[in-house]
């Protein structure tokens, strides 16, 4: 089986996308959320359209906070949040 | 300190379920003869400008995870005797509770202090997100303010 990732979106960004959840295949190439990312706006254009509206954009993989240079492996959770907005 | 003994002492809970302050206090106290005070922190759904309600989002996992860390966080930094966050998900309404924060410490400032460190720092550092609910039938999320931001950096 090829190498995959759980995405998660939650938010504006859950709704923008109108889904909350997806598994994507996982390149060889990507190595980093920032890797990822950019293999994601060429392979779809509404990622890039979303992305662009939320430009204070956060990144959580495997439930810890993280940024465009955490490491991206098969099998990892990785979700895509605008500011935390609690209390 | 081990993590056993943290995990007596933290309580965490994220719930869509309303809490009792008392019942709450109660149980930080059985912690034991060295608590002298307990700051406490109730945050309510506040109205105003046509707002109803607010829908609470969050992400399952992650966010017990981030507010045990920050719990443990303010355990080490204010040496408390134990604390407790519970955070409300789902719609709530005007009025209705959403967070409560309660730190048990041998004096009144390591108490109060951490409150507020534990409420300033799980505004921005919890992954929590608010929907505003309008009577008009508006629903807009609420976005971050960079004046949260810069309070939770301050500790």
């Amino acid at each position: 089986m090829s190498d995959s990732v759980t995405v998660l979106y939650f938010a504006g960004l859950r709704e923008q996308f109108g889904r909350g959840s997806e598994t994507v295949a996982l390149s060889a190439d990507v190595l980093t959320v920032k890797d990822f990312l950019t293999a994601r706006r060429q392979a779809d254009t509404t990622f890039e359209a979303v992305f662009s509206r939320f430009p204070r954009m956060r990144v959580a993989v495997n439930k810890v906070m993280g940024d465009l240079s955490t490491p991206v492996h098969n099998g990892d959770e990785i979700a895509f949040f605008p500011p935390m907005t609690g209390g | 300190m081990s993590s056993q003994e943290n995990a007596r002492r933290i309580r965490v809970v994220v719930q869509p379920s309303p809490f009792d302050m008392g019942t709450e206090t109660a149980r930080l106290l059985t912690l034991g003869p060295d608590i002298g005070g307990l700051g406490s922190f109730l945050g309510v759904v506040r109205g105003g400008g046509g707002l109803v309600a607010l829908e609470l989002e969050h992400y399952p996992g992650m966010c017990e995870q981030s507010l045990t860390t920050l719990a443990e966080d303010a355990l080490q930094r204010f040496s408390l005797v134990g604390c407790t966050i519970i955070h409300r998900v789902g719609r709530l309404v005007v009025g209705e509770p959403i967070v409560l924060v309660l730190a048990a410490a041998a004096h009144r400032g390591a108490a109060l202090d951490a409150t507020r460190f534990l409420i300033d720092r799980l505004k921005t550092g919890a992954p929590f997100w608010k929907a505003e609910e309008f009577a008009d039938g508006r629903r807009v999320w609420v976005e971050s303010r960079q004046e949260d931001e810069a309070i939770a950096a301050r500790w």
